[in-house]
C-alpha cells in the first residue's frame, strides 16, 4: 500500500470516527433542550399522548471555507473580507472564534476581550474600511450557559459597499463587554440602550447610564427573565389574559 | 471641596427662587430644560441647554419619555402581528418600518426571492408616497417652529393629499400594518391608480409652491444658512445617514447601494448637497420628493396583474379582502374555498391565524432607506412562531446624538433649527 493510500485511509478513518453513532449521539444530547412535548403547548396538557418528547437545539454552528457561494451573489465578498480581516489582525487573528455564513449574511464571533482591536482593524484597515456602525443590539439567551448575553454589531463599509455582523458574548455572572465608543462614537447611545435593556456593562463607555427607562428603575426589561406584565381584560363577560399568559406555540 | 463651576438650575420650581439665586451669584450661565413638553421639540424630546446669555455652550439630550416597549411586546405576538407594532414606532414613516421588519422576516424564512413582483412594486409605491408625506411634515413643523405658519398649513395640506391615497389603499391614514411578511395585506383597491395619477399631476405644482415660498426667502435663509453645520467626518463618526448625510456631500442611499424590493429597476437620482447646514438638508429633502414622484410614476407603469402575497400556504396570510356588510374581511371567495372547497386550505388558515408560521432559527439584518436615514431591523428567531428578539436601528435615535455637535457654540434659536433639520420622531427614537 502506498503512502498516499494510507493517508487517504487515515483521513477517512478520522471522518468515520466523527460519524460514529455513539459520538454523534453524545454530541446531540449535550445540546440544550429547546422544546418538550409534541406541539410545544405550555398552557394545556399535551394531547398527543407523548409529552416526553424533548427536541434539542443545534449546537453553535460554524461555517467553513469557502464562505463565498458562487450561486449566491450576496456572499460574493465574504472570502475576501475574512482574508483581509485575518491579515489585518495578524497574530491576533485568534480573536475571531468562528465565522458563520447564514442566509447571505456573515457573522464574525469575536472574543470579548479582543473586540476593540477587531473593530478598530475593521474600521481602519484600507482593505476593510467599515466606516459606519449601525449600533449594538443585545440578545438574551438564558439557556446558552456562560454565553447568556450577546452583543451584536452591524458594520457597513461605504467604500466597499459591504455589510458584516460582529457578535460577542458575555456570561450573566460577569456581564462585561468593552465599549467601542472610542472607535465608533455613534455607539454611545446604542450601548446605553443595551445596558438599559439587557444589563450588559460596556467597560470604558464615557457615561453608561439608562437611556429609556427612568434612572431609578430596577431590572433590565428586555431580558427573558423580566416579565412583560399586563392585566387581564374583561370583555362581555369573558376575560382575556395578559399577552404573556395567553396560549403560546413553540 | 472645590467648586469648578457655579450654575443655576432652572429646571422647574419657584421662579422667584431661581431669580434670587441668579442675582446672588456672579454666574452668567443658566441651565435650561427645553422640553419634554415644548412645542418645538417634536413630541417629548428634552433638551438640557447650558446658556451663556443667548449662546448655547452645552446641549444635552434626554429621551425615553415615549418608550412603549414595542420590541419587548413583539416577543409575545406572532411574526405577522409584529407589523401592527412596528408601524407605530416612527409614526410618520410607518410603511418603512413595516417593510424593514418584513424584509428581515423574509430573509429569516429565506423567501426573499419568492415575493410576488406586484407586491414588491406596491411596497415601493407606498414607501415613496410615505417619503413625500414624511418630508412635508418635516418642512411643515420646521416652518411652524420658525414662526412661519403658512409653511406649516401648506405642508400639512399637501401631506393630506398623500394620506388620502394611503387611506384608500390601506384603510388608515397612519399605522397601516399594510406590508406583511410575504407580501402586502391586500391588493390596490379600484380607483387607486387613478388617484395616484392625479397626485402625480398636482404634486409638482405644490412642491413648486413650497419652494417658491422658501428657496430664496431672506428670513428663511438667515435662519438656515450656515446653521447647525455638520461635515462628512462628523456624520460618519456619529452614524448619521439619510438626508443629513447627503446634505454633507456623500451620495449614499441604500436604495442604490444595497437595493431591496427591486429598487435596482427604477431610474432616479440621489440628490446631494455639500452645504452641511440646515438649508442644505431642506434642499435635499425637497429634491428627494421630486425623485419620489418619478419612482411612483415608474411603479404605476410596472404594475402587472398578479398575486400580492407569497404563494406558500404555510406562510401567506389570505390577502384577498373584501368589504362585507360587517366591514372589511376575508373575501366570500376565500370563505367558500376554505369552508367547502379545500380541507387543507381551512387547516392552513386556522393554523396561520391561531399559531402563526414558524421561522427557522437564526438571525437577519435588513435595512431600508427610510425618509430619515438607514432604518435597520435585526430579527432573531429561535425557530418558534414568535420573534425571539427584534431590534430596530432607528435613524432618529442615532441622529439625535448629533445635537451637541450641531448646537454648541450657536444661539438658542439655532438649536430649534438644528433639531428640526434632524426631523426626529420620538415614537421611533424611544420605541
Amino acid at each position: 500500500m502506498s503512502t498516499e493510500n494510507e493517508a487517504n485511509h487515515n483521513g477517512d478513518g478520522a471522518e468515520a470516527a466523527e460519524n460514529l453513532p455513539d459520538r454523534r449521539g453524545s454530541e446531540r444530547l449535550a445540546a440544550p433542550v429547546v422544546r418538550t412535548g409534541m406541539f410545544g403547548a405550555t398552557t394545556a396538557g399535551d394531547t398527543s399522548g407523548y409529552g416526553g418528547l424533548r427536541v434539542r437545539g443545534s449546537a453553535p454552528a460554524a461555517s467553513s471555507r469557502p464562505f463565498t457561494d458562487p450561486e449566491d451573489p450576496r456572499t460574493a465578498d465574504f472570502d475576501r473580507v475574512a482574508d483581509d480581516l485575518e491579515a489585518a489582525l495578524g497574530e491576533g487573528a485568534g480573536a475571531v472564534e468562528r465565522i458563520v455564513v447564514d442566509r447571505g449574511e456573515i457573522t464574525f464571533h469575536v472574543r470579548r476581550d479582543a473586540l476593540v482591536e477587531v473593530v478598530r482593524a475593521l474600521r481602519d484597515d484600507p482593505a476593510l474600511r467599515y466606516e459606519l456602525c449601525t449600533g449594538v443590539s443585545g440578545v438574551h439567551f438564558p439557556d446558552d450557559t456562560d454565553r447568556e448575553l450577546h452583543a451584536v454589531y452591524h458594520l457597513r463599509s461605504i467604500t466597499h459597499n459591504s455589510q458584516i455582523r460582529v457578535e460577542t458574548t458575555c456570561p450573566d455572572a460577569d456581564p462585561h463587554v468593552p465599549s467601542i465608543v472610542s472607535v465608533y462614537p455613534t455607539n454611545d447611545w446604542h450601548e446605553r440602550e443595551a445596558w438599559d435593556f439587557f444589563g450588559i456593562v460596556f467597560d470604558g463607555h464615557p457615561a453608561l447610564t439608562r437611556i429609556q427607562m427612568p434612572d431609578d428603575w430596577h431590572g433590565h426589561p428586555q431580558r427573558k427573565d423580566y416579565p412583560l406584565g399586563g392585566v387581564p381584560v374583561e370583555y362581555r363577560g369573558a376575560t382575556v389574559p395578559p399577552p404573556d399568559e395567553r396560549r403560546a406555540y413553540k | 471641596m472645590t467648586v469648578t463651576e457655579d450654575y443655576i438650575d432652572a429646571s422647574g420650581g419657584d421662579w422667584d427662587e431661581v431669580i434670587e439665586r441668579a442675582q446672588a451669584t456672579s454666574a452668567e450661565r443658566l441651565v435650561v430644560n427645553m422640553g419634554p413638553q415644548h412645542p418645538s421639540t417634536h413630541g417629548v424630546l428634552r433638551l438640557i441647554l447650558t446658556l451663556d446669555g443667548e449662546t448655547c455652550t452645552e446641549a444635552r439630550v434626554g429621551i425615553g419619555y415615549l418608550h412603549t416597549g414595542i420590541e419587548k411586546n413583539m416577543e409575545y405576538r406572532t411574526w405577522t402581528q409584529g407589523t401592527t407594532f412596528v408601524t407605530r414606532m416612527d409614526y410618520l414613516t410607518p410603511l418603512f418600518n413595516e417593510t424593514a421588519y418584513c424584509l428581515a422576516v423574509e430573509r429569516l424564512l429565506d423567501v426573499t426571492d419568492r415575493i410576488p413582483e406586484r407586491a414588491e412594486v406596491i411596497r415601493v409605491l407606498v414607501m415613496e408616497l410615505n417619503r413625500i408625506a414624511s418630508h412635508f411634515v418635516a418642512m411643515a413643523t420646521f416652518g411652524m417652529e420658525l414662526g412661519a405658519t403658512t409653511v406649516m398649513t401648506n405642508g400639512f395640506r399637501e401631506r393630506e393629499m398623500v394620506l388620502d391615497i394611503l387611506e384608500l389603499i390601506t384603510g388608515l391614514r397612519m399605522n397601516h400594518a399594510y406590508v406583511r411578511p410575504g407580501g402586502v395585506a391586500q391588493d390596490l383597491p379600484p380607483g387607486a391608480v387613478g388617484k395616484i395619477r392625479e397626485l402625480l399631476k398636482e404634486m409638482p405644482k405644490r412642491i413648486q409652491t413650497m419652494r417658491k415660498l422658501l428657496d430664496e426667502n431672506p428670513v428663511y435663509l438667515a435662519r438656515t444658512r450656515d446653521v447647525a453645520y455638520l461635515n462628512l467626518p462628523g456624520c460618519m463618526a456619529l452614524g448619521v445617514t439619510g438626508p443629513l448625510l447627503r446634505a454633507s456631500g456623500l451620495a449614499w442611499d441604500l436604495r442604490k447601494a444595497k437595493p431591496y424590493c427591486g429598487y435596482e429597476n427604477y431610474e432616479f437620482d440621489v440628490p446631494v448637497s455639500d452645504g452641511g447646514d440646515v438649508y442644505a438638508r431642506y434642499r435635499v429633502r425637497m429634491a428627494e420628493m421630486t425623485e419620489s414622484l418619478k419612482i411612483i410614476e415608474q411603479c404605476l407603469d410596472k404594475l402587472q396583474p398578479g398575486p400580492v402575497m407569497i404563494e406558500d400556504a404555510k406562510i401567506g396570510w389570505p390577502a384577498k379582502l373584501a368589504l362585507g356588510p360587517d366591514g372589511m374581511g376575508n373575501s366570500p371567495d376565500h370563505i367558500a374555498h376554505i369552508m367547502s372547497g379545500s380541507m387543507e386550505a381551512l387547516i392552513h388558515h386556522f393554523k396561520l391565524v391561531t399559531e402563526g408560521f414558524r421561522v427557522p432559527a437564526g438571525q437577519a439584518y435588513a435595512a431600508v432607506e427610510s425618509a430619515k436615514g438607514e432604518l435597520g431591523c435585526h430579527a432573531v428567531s429561535d425557530g418558534g412562531t414568535r420573534p425571539y428578539r427584534v431590534h430596530f436601528r432607528d435613524p432618529s435615535f442615532t441622529h439625535l446624538q448629533a445635537v451637541a455637535a450641531m448646537c454648541e457654540g450657536g444661539t438658542v434659536a439655532d438649536v430649534i433649527a438644528a433639531v428640526a433639520s434632524i426631523d426626529p420622531v420620538m415614537g421611533g427614537v424611544d420605541r
